[in-house]
This record gives C-alpha cells, sequence and structure tokens, in this order.
C-alpha cells in the first residue's frame, strides 16, 4: 500500500473501551473503623458492593501502511482480555486482585494498576488509561508520560 | 486557551485489504473486516478547536463556520460513501480508523482560520475511535 502521508505533522493515538463489572470495598487498614465510615461513607460497607467499570485505553504509534492500523486490535483486545477482564470482570477487586490486598481499590489505584498491567503491551506505546466508576466518575492516568494529559 | 468541540455523525461503508498481501494474509490480519463486499458503521466525529474568545463576539469561531465547513469537508465526501472507492483522500490506504482520523485533520486544519485545529476524535463505534492531534502540540495547544 501507498507509504501514505503521515509525515511527521500529525500524531494518532488509537482508543478502545473494555467493560468488566466488579465489587470492591473501601476501607484501610491504616484507620479507625470511625474514620473508615466517615472517609468512605456507603462504599465502606463491610458486605462491599460493584460496578460496571469502563477502561478507556490509549496507545499511540507509527500507522503501519500495509495495515493502515497502529496496533491490531485483535492482538490490543487479547492483551487486555488477559492482563485486565480475566483476573477483573465478575471479581471481588479487594480479594482477588493481589495489589488490593494492600491497596484500597479506589478508581485511582484502579486506574495506576491497570496502567502498570497494560505498558508491557508490546506492538504500541500505552499513552493512559481513563476508567469510568459510573457514568458519573471517571479517573485518568499517565504514569510518567509527559505527553499523556494537557491535550 | 477554550476548546470548542462540534460532533458530527455519518454512515459510510469499508473493507480493508491489502493486494500485496496474499488472500489468507488478509483474512488473517483483518479478519471480518477483509469481506470483498464491505461493511458499514455509524462514525461519530468530535472535531476541536482550540482559541482564544474574541472580545466582541465572544466566541473562539462562529460554529456556524465550522458547522459549513464540517458539511463541506467531511459530510459531502464520506457520509453514505464507500470510503475505499469514493474517497480519493483515501486511495492506496487502509480505511482504518487511524487513517481515516488523519484524513479528516488533513483536510479540516487549512480551513479552519479561527483558532486553531486542536483534536480529531473518530468513533467507528462506541469502543474503538481515533485521536489525532498536531505534532508536538504539547507546546501551544496544550492546556
Amino acid at each position: 500500500m501507498t507509504a501514505n502521508a503521515q509525515k511527521g505533522t500529525v500524531r494518532i493515538e488509537l482508543g478502545r473501551r473494555y467493560h468488566f463489572a466488579a465489587s470492591h470495598r473501601l476501607h484501610s487498614a491504616a484507620l479507625s473503623e470511625e474514620e473508615n465510615c466517615r472517609i468512605y461513607g456507603k462504599c465502606n460497607n463491610p458486605f462491599g458492593h460493584g460496578h460496571n467499570y469502563v477502561v478507556e485505553v490509549l496507545v499511540s504509534g507509527k500507522i503501519d501502511p500495509a495495515t493502515g492500523m497502529i496496533a491490531n486490535l485483535a492482538d490490543l483486545d487479547r492483551f487486555v482480555e488477559r492482563e485486565i477482564l480475566d483476573p477483573f470482570d465478575h471479581k471481588s477487586l479487594n480479594e482477588d486482585v493481589a495489589a488490593f490486598h494492600s491497596a484500597v481499590p479506589t478508581t485511582e489505584n484502579l486506574c495506576i494498576e491497570i496502567f502498570r498491567r497494560l505498558k508491557t503491551f508490546p506492538n504500541a506505546k500505552l499513552e493512559r488509561v481513563r476508567v469510568q466508576e459510573t457514568s458519573n466518575n471517571s479517573f485518568e492516568y499517565a504514569g510518567d508520560n509527559p505527553q499523556g494529559f494537557g491535550r | 486557551m477554550v476548546l470548542l468541540t462540534r460532533k458530527i455523525e455519518f454512515a459510510a461503508s469499508h473493507l480493508y485489504h491489502n493486494p500485496d498481501f496474499s488472500a489468507e494474509e488478509n483474512r488473517r490480519v483483518f479478519g471480518k473486516c477483509n469481506n470483498p463486499h464491505g461493511h458499514g458503521h455509524n462514525y461519530t466525529l468530535e472535531v476541536t478547536v482550540a482559541g482564544q474568545p474574541d472580545p466582541v463576539t465572544g466566541m473562539v469561531l462562529d460554529l456556524k463556520d465550522l458547522k459549513e465547513i464540517l458539511e463541506r469537508e467531511v459530510m459531502q465526501r464520506m457520509d453514505h460513501r464507500f470510503l475505499n472507492y469514493e474517497v480519493p483522500e483515501l486511495a492506496g490506504q487502509i480505511p482504518t480508523c487511524e487513517n481515516i482520523a488523519r484524513v479528516i485533520w488533513q483536510l479540516l486544519d487549512p480551513k479552519i482560520k479561527q483558532g486553531r485545529l486542536h483534536r480529531v476524535r473518530l468513533y467507528e463505534t462506541p469502543d474503538l475511535f481515533a485521536d489525532c492531534y498536531r505534532n508536538g502540540s504539547e507546546g501551544a495547544d496544550a492546556r
């Protein structure tokens, strides 16, 4: 195919959304029962509660002229399936994800954990991750990537 | 700096096929998108322009002008078209979301005279999109 006209004038990112459902409980061992209750409110319910999470993954790279793609979606989907959806979907984040045995599974921390797991994607550069906890709350993390925010 | 975004939707068909690949390779790399008869999407395009509001009008640019540019450059070219065969700017390229977003950027950038094109985001489905930025835009265009 034609070596296309991407010569350095624009930068392209590919965004893909994934969905999973999981439960969590916000509770910090470093705080008293009363403090936990005051800070986390309903989210401190000892039995936990759940959300339908939406994960938006943004990767960047050169468009391969042979395929027109930054990364083949099938490869990205397989990677996210293995790293995020299989271990998180229909799970208790507190019980089933090792990172949250110590850290509180707020969506801030979830965002950081998802970024950590996805940054090894070999076919493109992970720019940032946006996690929607509900349609009213979302969180973004770009690691130490200088281009991750502010655009 | 203020960012202004306008959204439009268009419907188009496409297929992914590289004539340099064997039939088997095309099927392996492009999967269902390699169906020779093509398939279609409802695309959603979000165009973001950055600028300072004019002190008299309070506008970064007149949305009517942006609407006309989008109608002329994108809707008339791509809406209800077969992207592989009917959009000359995509000739010889695989019409992926990445390539279409880049072509739309290149069509719009010279036409936007008030403010500066900041981002083109093209959704192929609600779960798949491509973003196009000016290279090196983390300088002047950064928030």
